[in-house]
């Protein structure tokens, strides 16, 4: 991988020769660990799909035989005869979301992105802790192989739900699941130490890594994003711990911290899971939103606009985040007096998104824009997250949402913010790096068909569930036509289900390229894109140790089209002509 | 890369919070920790308030005099662990490595003490778990938080004085130096955390 690594002097000198295991198993570099996320990610993020059809195969075609002989893989347990058990059922959408939420998107964001832009768009040579970078890789297969196992146990994997709420959660009895729970804990308990390992690094990194004349305005939205997401793993992943360590305990050795039968509070459980559990999904939205502010700006050549407002309203997000966590639970028992004061914060969250959206907006208006397979993912980003924040205005306000709350409107609104909104950001994270993490370009005709057909697919199966949603139809229903008034939805059950299937399926283009691109794709220079991110200033793969030098750092990331310049872009690191010989002090006083 | 520009140019990079990196890395870490501490302490209080007939009232189960003595002691530890900090930073070699023992046998104290009141309530029936509960004041939420709370301290605790040990061996083999003490400040903060964490539980489960 490191062929040119001549330019490599002091940094990667002592780093030359470590051998495969070293290299690619046990490394401490972190473009490699970034790499390692990847495809464990992805390999969860197909896991996750595979779930999913499961999930629709039943919804669109109840009671009918899994097709493909799948029947005869799937014990009697699940499946017999291939028909999906109601307890099965209840797994597979407990832990569709499960490996969603932790295996796939988290890491994809967190993990892969955090790993490979923040040392590099900052100019450090690595993480400040590469060894405890490592470590928090490697705790993620296990957790994912302790979540796996839970499958293969009697009574099945757990079934309460990806919330797991208490008391249903708190004792066997209810959903049948026994270990598979208790592995669920477990898995998730060992998993937060991964995030928790990486947040660290990635804060002090941050704060203390950056190249000279990298000031805080200078860092790209990218960094910016996956910064503020950091703290708020560091601070919410920690709260999710504790109480999956009650819930765990409830389960084994029989406290009553959420078990009422011994004055345990149930509804504890859903305030600590959504302390948790509203930070969370800034953390699967907000690196998404850097990554597609890069791209925006990139791809229509023209600098963000209001870089600044941009980065005020990620940590307006991040904080308002924190006390939102009451509008998951209007339903739940509460005093309509704080409904309306949680309705009231969760609404204000709006600003800020609108800002962000607006923004893009600006950025592409009369841009020269290049719709290549990033661009087109970054764009589908800022549409499908329209809707998706929409719909969560309607379910914030508590009156809708007594008649919304637990419908397909929820899931609609769900999958178009983590589907729609980060798996696309994801999309074009990917397929805008790439060539900096492998050194090779992705196949544009490949890209853009999977692109289309995904957009397509997407919207054709999720856009109805809105439909679904306000028709009445549960979520997380084993079988909608057990209702009368549900019996005419199945035609819509049954398009939604086809739709998905063809969206899962057509994301193996994006594997055959993905591994196609490593080997054959076309090889893709330093910096394909005509970017200005220090990360463009190295080599693609950059070799152990990144920069030959320090790069010094003499404007914002996004002069792009500057008036005047003969190139439509300006790296960060090039040095600025007019103060040759003039002054050799770095301009980072007037920084901003 | 431009570098007849760039090389006279200072190779600093940004200054970060003024302190090294192990140092801020512990500090955010310590953040974390809080947030950790905050779910337990937060659940107690949550269900200490729903459940006021769990609880039993200050002194009544909980033998409070021994545990003054023992928090008296982790207190001593912190300014042990201070007295060690000093004495590298003086470039005192043999004094870090006393105070570090000290740290360390004070800190061992600690945990066997609170093992010793655990036998102890677990022989008068005090225990987290419903069915086992049969303790004569309280119910079975007050054994529960208590043991978890106090519990995870403990292993807190445990792991600082593994962590000291780690420490003092490198202290005995003479790797710190005045120039060159990072692992020392750096558990020390860790260490004062732990102690701090001890004086709020102190106060909200033996005290009020």
């Amino acid at each position: 991988m490191s062929s040119d690594i001549s330019m490599g002097d002091s940094h990667s000198e002592d780093h030359h020769d470590l051998g495969f295991i070293r290299t690619y198993i046990f490394s401490t570099d972190h473009k490699m660990i970034a790499k390692q996320f990847l495809v464990t990610s992805l390999l969860f993020l197909a896991l996750g799909g595979m779930l999913a059809a499961m999930i629709r195969w039943q919804l669109g075609f109840p009671g009918q035989p899994l097709p493909f002989n799948l029947g005869a893989i799937l014990p009697d347990t699940m499946a017999p005869g291939g028909i999906i058990l109601p307890e099965f059922y209840n797994s597979l959408v407990t832990m569709h979301a499960t490996f969603m939420v932790f295996f796939a998107l988290m890491p994809l964001m967190a993990g892969v992105f955090g790993n490979l832009l923040i040392p590099l768009q900052i100019g450090a040579d690595d993480m400040a802790f590469p060894r405890i970078n490592m470590l928090s890789f490697w705790i993620t297969p296990v957790a994912g192989a302790i979540m796996l196992a839970s499958f293969f146990v009697e009574g099945g994997a757990a079934g309460a739900g990806w919330t797991s709420y208490a008391p249903l959660s708190t004792s066997g009895e209810w959903t049948g699941v026994y270990l598979g729970q208790i592995l669920w804990l477990v898995s998730l308990i060992v998993l937060g130490f991964s995030s928790i390992t990486g947040a660290l690094n990635y804060v002090t990194t941050v704060i203390a890594m950056r190249a000279p004349g990298m000031t805080w305005f200078r860092v790209p939205l990218a960094t910016w994003s996956l910064f503020i997401t950091a703290w708020l793993l560091l601070l919410a992943i920690p709260i999710l711990t504790g109480g999956l360590i009650l819930l765990l305990l409830d389960q084994t050795i029989g406290t009553a911290f959420f078990r009422p039968e011994g004055s345990g509070e149930p509804l504890m459980w859903q305030h600590i899971f959504w302390f948790f559990g509203h930070p969370e999904v800034y953390i699967l939205i907000l690196p998404a939103m850097g990554f597609v502010s890069e791209v925006i700006a990139n791809r229509s050549r023209k600098p963000v606009f209001g870089y600044h407002s941009m980065v005020v309203a990620i940590v307006a997000i991040a904080f308002l985040g924190w006390i939102v966590w009451g509008h998951h639970m209007f339903q739940s028992g509460m005093n309509p007096f704080l409904g309306m004061s949680f309705m009231a914060t969760t609404v204000v969250i709006a600003v800020p998104s609108a800002i962000k959206t607006f923004n893009w907006i600006g950025t592409l208006w009369k841009g020269d824009i290049h719709f290549d397979t990033p661009l087109l993912h970054a764009v589908s980003f800022v549409a499908l997250f329209v809707i998706g924040g929409l719909s969560g205005i309607f379910l914030a306000s508590a009156p809708v949402d007594i008649y919304l709350h637990d419908t397909y409107f929820i899931v609609a609104h769900l999958h178009y913010v983590l589907v729609g909104g980060s798996l696309f950001g994801i999309f074009a994270g990917i397929t805008f790096w790439y060539p900096k993490m492998f050194g090779r370009m992705m196949n544009e005709t490949l890209g853009k068909l999977h692109w289309g057909v995904s957009f397509i697919a997407y919207n054709l199966a999720f856009f109805p569930m809105h439909n679904l949603g306000v028709q009445g139809m549960m979520r997380r229903i084993y079988d909608p036509n057990q209702y009368e008034f549900l019996q005419s939805l199945q035609s819509t059950n049954t398009f939604i289900s086809k739709s998905v299937f063809v969206f899962v399926s057509v994301q193996v283009l994006f594997a055959i390229n993905f591994f196609w691109s490593m080997r054959k794709g076309k090889k893709a220079g330093d910096n394909p894109w005509d970017s200005n991110g220090l990360e463009w200033a190295c080599p693609s793969p950059p070799p152990h140790g990144n920069f030959a030098e320090i790069p010094i750092v003499h404007r914002g990331p996004y002069e792009y089209s500057y008036p005047g310049r003969e190139q439509d872009f300006w790296p960060q690191n090039e040095a600025p002509v007019e103060s040759f010989g003039a002054s050799t002090k770095p301009e980072h006083e007037h920084g901003e | 890369m431009s570098d007849a520009v760039t090389a006279s140019i200072d190779r600093t990079p940004e200054p970060g919070m003024g302190v090294f990196n192990k140092k801020l890395g512990m500090w955010v870490f310590l953040l974390s920790e809080v947030m950790f501490f905050t779910s337990l302490i937060g659940s107690y209080i949550i269900l200490r308030y729903a459940h006021p007939d769990h609880f039993a009232a200050p002194g009544e189960l909980l033998n409070v005099n021994l545990t003054a003595a023992n928090t008296f002691l982790l207190i001593c530890s912190s300014v042990s662990m201070v007295k060690a900090f000093a004495a590298i930073q003086q470039g005192d070699l043999k004094g870090l490595q006393r105070w570090l023992l000290a740290t360390i046998l004070m800190g061992t104290a600690f945990v066997s003490v609170q093992a010793y009141e655990y036998i102890m309530l677990a022989h008068e029936g005090f225990l987290p778990a419903l069915a086992d509960y049969t303790a004569h004041a309280g119910g079975p939420l007050y054994g529960a938080t208590f043991y978890v709370m106090t519990g995870f301290h403990g292993a807190h605790v445990s792991l600082g004085v593994l962590a000291l040990i780690f420490v003092y061996i490198r202290a005995l083999r003479g790797e710190y130096t005045v120039a060159d003490h990072e692992g020392v400040e750096v558990i020390g903060l860790y260490w004062h955390f732990v102690d701090l964490v001890w004086i709020i539980l102190f106060t909200i489960v033996y005290l009020i």
